[in-house]
């Protein structure tokens, strides 16, 4: 028998906010976040309302197939969405989900990454962006073929979780978890951003002593190549790509030749009519602020 | 907790009373080492035997051919590599989708050492199909490695038409019983079976003790190796209040075949309560061709570990298939192989009677079992086959797996 929180029997056994929301006032918005399967043995279908001024989760209700840990995981996120500006709710990890209910058994780990995603595909689904499935997109490459988990989903879950182990991978996303084929594969992605993260180590390193020499120089010269496309990436991701999703859009990188950085805009950016400002004022002075003044920025 | 609805008897079972009182002084008082040259630990050889008369009594079989074993586990493996020891020029085992771990794990390792392993596949109502089988079966067969009875349907197979057709091709049968011995009647003096493997605890005996059935003249290998116990097939200090508890229950189990269509009975009653109070609910596995005390019952669009946690509320115990509950992600390897819909095989719960088990017990089952289905339904977005999303995911999976 499972080891399971006070607090994931309870919600289980008396679950807040069960059901489908239908009711849509005038300057409300209701939308729904898909995830799961019934091949998989787990699926959560998340519906908010959303305060279309405010931008602010009024309400939000779950209908949860799967076990006690899916239900406890889909109530608690409920719970924690309503009242949360849809900013405050992108916020909301896995993590926060497994804390909420006091820990999960690691076996049960994906329970809460199921919550996390279908949040995700909700607040897409409200800012009009297709959830793309990667296919045939180096991003997104499909690794565990058994529970269909995507390299970009397994890479997340790691750097989020800070997993190291292909047995924690299985945990947290199920990958590896049928016919586990697909482990090794898993072993050299933990590899990679195991050497990713040693390299955003240095990096952050060189930053540092440069600061201290040259004080008003915040950019920094003389990284390798290598450090240089770490630190694009990092700057993307954890400064670029938060404000874009907020506005609907999302960013990704494509390709660094010598100073010209390659970006692909993605969901509202990518059709929208100032992207070119977004991307000239936006990425290119972030990242000539934050990388080297001599950086070009194209949209591919 | 102490007082349950005990409905997970193919899991393990209680400890019989009796069993108990006629293995304790042997924990106790009479703790002698039966290979020892005194009297004290002489006396206990005796009971040993008794036991041994008990247990092939119960089988129809001679004393001589019964071996102790620690657990159901050991004596899959014992008779599975004794076979295979015993005909190194043989390399093909033959078995089927739906055994136990002891068996399957075992045939998988097996293939890495270089054996060729057919696993028969099952019909929808997890049914062997015997025209397989024979088409399966060349001269180079060691092993035909066949359950009784299914551990999560209960689907019996039928063993003796199976022996003859494996006799045909001069492969050693070995059949695992340990959920058969005690609810069907057997009789290996009439019997094609080689080697037959029984566990104590699934019929209330303690845990820790199991045997063996060697067929007179099989060639045997014992898989321990060491002492002289057990005519040499068998190494290690015996057991003694374990087989003692063995025999009592093995007794015990043979008094109570008469009265095993009062299993049924109660299965049967709670059985189609359930199909007819529930809607949306299947049974899994062949209707008739079954154990008496087992039915396994899919409650369609729903999860099994939210069912048994539900009903452990409730203190009623049962278990399932569920990939929930297997600690591994996959659904139980024998209702896929059935080819169940996944809508159903989540939801699969095993109820698994005793002798124990009341009317009483049986109807609080269906008292309670309405609400925690109806309830879990509600949560479920696939609660019905109308949900147009679960229809498409169940066509594709069902694509893939062709």
């Amino acid at each position: 028998m499972w080891d399971y929180t006070n607090k994931v029997m309870d919600l289980f056994y008396n679950p807040k906010n069960q059901g489908t929301i239908t009711e849509e006032r005038a300057g409300e918005k209701v939308v729904t976040g898909e995830v799961g399967s019934i091949a998989c043995g787990d699926a959560l279908r998340l519906h908010l309302k959303i305060d279309e001024a405010t931008q602010r989760i009024v309400d939000a209700k779950f209908q949860t197939f799967g076990c006690a840990s899916a239900i406890a995981s889909s109530s608690a996120l409920t719970e924690m969405l309503i009242g949360k500006t849809l900013d405050e709710a992108m916020q909301i990890t896995n993590r926060d989900i497994a804390d909420f209910l006091g820990g999960l058994p690691e076996e049960k780990m994906h329970c809460s990454v199921m919550g996390q995603e279908a949040l995700e595909a909700a607040i897409y689904g409200y800012k009009g962006i297709a959830l793309d499935h990667h296919e045939g997109d180096d991003e997104g490459a499909l690794i565990c073929t058994c529970f269909s988990v995507t390299d970009a989903k397994i890479k997340r879950v790691i750097r989020e979780n800070k997993l190291t182990t292909a047995e924690q991978v299985t945990n947290y996303v199920k990958a590896g978890g049928g016919c586990s084929s697909c482990l090794a594969e898993i072993d050299d992605i933990l590899e990679e951003i195991a050497r990713e993260q040693e390299t955003a180590l240095e990096v952050a390193q060189a930053v540092a002593i440069k600061k201290e020499k040259n004080p008003e120089i915040l950019a920094v010269k003389n990284l390798t190549n290598l450090q240089k496309i770490t630190l694009i990436q990092q700057v993307l991701e954890e400064e670029i790509k938060p404000l874009l999703i907020s506005d609907g859009g999302d960013v990704e990188l494509y390709d660094v030749e010598g100073d010209r950085v390659q970006v692909k805009l993605k969901g509202a950016c990518g059709s929208c009519e100032s992207s070119t400002i977004t991307l000239k004022h936006g990425i290119e002075a972030r990242l000539r602020e934050r990388v080297s003044p001599e950086l070009v920025v194209l949209s591919v | 907790m102490k007082d349950c609805i005990y409905l997970d008897n193919n899991a393990t079972t209680k400890v019989d009373e009796e069993v108990l009182a006629a293995m304790l002084p042997y924990l106790t008082l009479y703790y002698g080492n039966p290979s020892s040259m005194h009297t004290f630990g002489g006396q206990v050889k005796q009971v040993i035997n008794t036991a041994r008369e008990q247990i092939a009594s119960l089988l129809g079989a001679e004393v001589s051919e019964i071996v102790f074993t620690s657990c159901g586990t050991e004596g899959d493996n014992a008779a599975i590599r004794a076979a295979l020891a015993a005909q190194p020029d043989k390399r093909h085992i033959v078995t089927t989708a739906v055994e136990h771990p002891a068996v399957l794990n075992l045939c998988k390792k097996l293939e890495k050492e270089g054996y060729r392993v057919t696993y028969l596949s099952v019909n929808g109502q997890g049914q062997l199909d015997l025209d397989e089988l024979e088409a399966s079966l060349t001269g180079g067969t060691a092993l035909v490695s066949v359950m009784y009875a299914n551990n999560e349907t209960g689907v019996v197979f039928p063993i003796e038409r199976i022996g003859q057709i494996v006799k045909e091709y001069g492969a050693v049968f070995h059949v695992d019983a340990v959920q058969a011995v005690g609810k069907i009647p057997m009789n290996m003096k009439n019997s094609t079976i080689d080697l037959l493997t029984l566990s104590g605890h699934k019929l209330h005996a303690p845990k820790g003790i199991g045997a063996l059935y060697v067929r007179r003249g099989v060639r045997f290998r014992p898989l321990l190796i060491g002492g002289h116990q057990e005519r040499g097939r068998r190494a290690g200090t015996e057991n003694v209040p374990a087989i003692v508890a063995l025999g009592k229950a093995a007794a015990l189990a043979e008094q109570h075949l008469v009265n095993i269509d009062q299993e049924q009975r109660l299965r049967d009653r709670l059985e189609s309560n359930l199909l007819s109070l529930i809607p949306d609910t299947v049974v899994n596995g062949h209707p008739r061709e079954r154990l008496p005390n087992t039915t396994n019952i899919g409650f369609k669009y729903i999860e099994g570990e939210a069912i048994l946690l539900s009903l452990n509320q409730y203190g009623i115990c049962a278990s399932s298939g569920s990939a929930c509950t297997s600690g591994s992600l996959e659904p139980s390897h024998v209702l896929r192989a059935l080819g169940l819909p996944y809508s159903v095989l989540h939801g699969s719960i095993r109820f698994s009677l005793s002798r124990y088990t009341t009317e009483k017990e049986i109807d609080r089952v269906l008292e309670v079992m309405p609400g925690v289905i109806t309830r879990l339904r509600a949560l479920s977005p696939f609660n019905s086959d109308d949900a147009g999303w679960l229809q498409e995911q169940e066509k594709a999976v069902m694509s893939l797996a062709g």
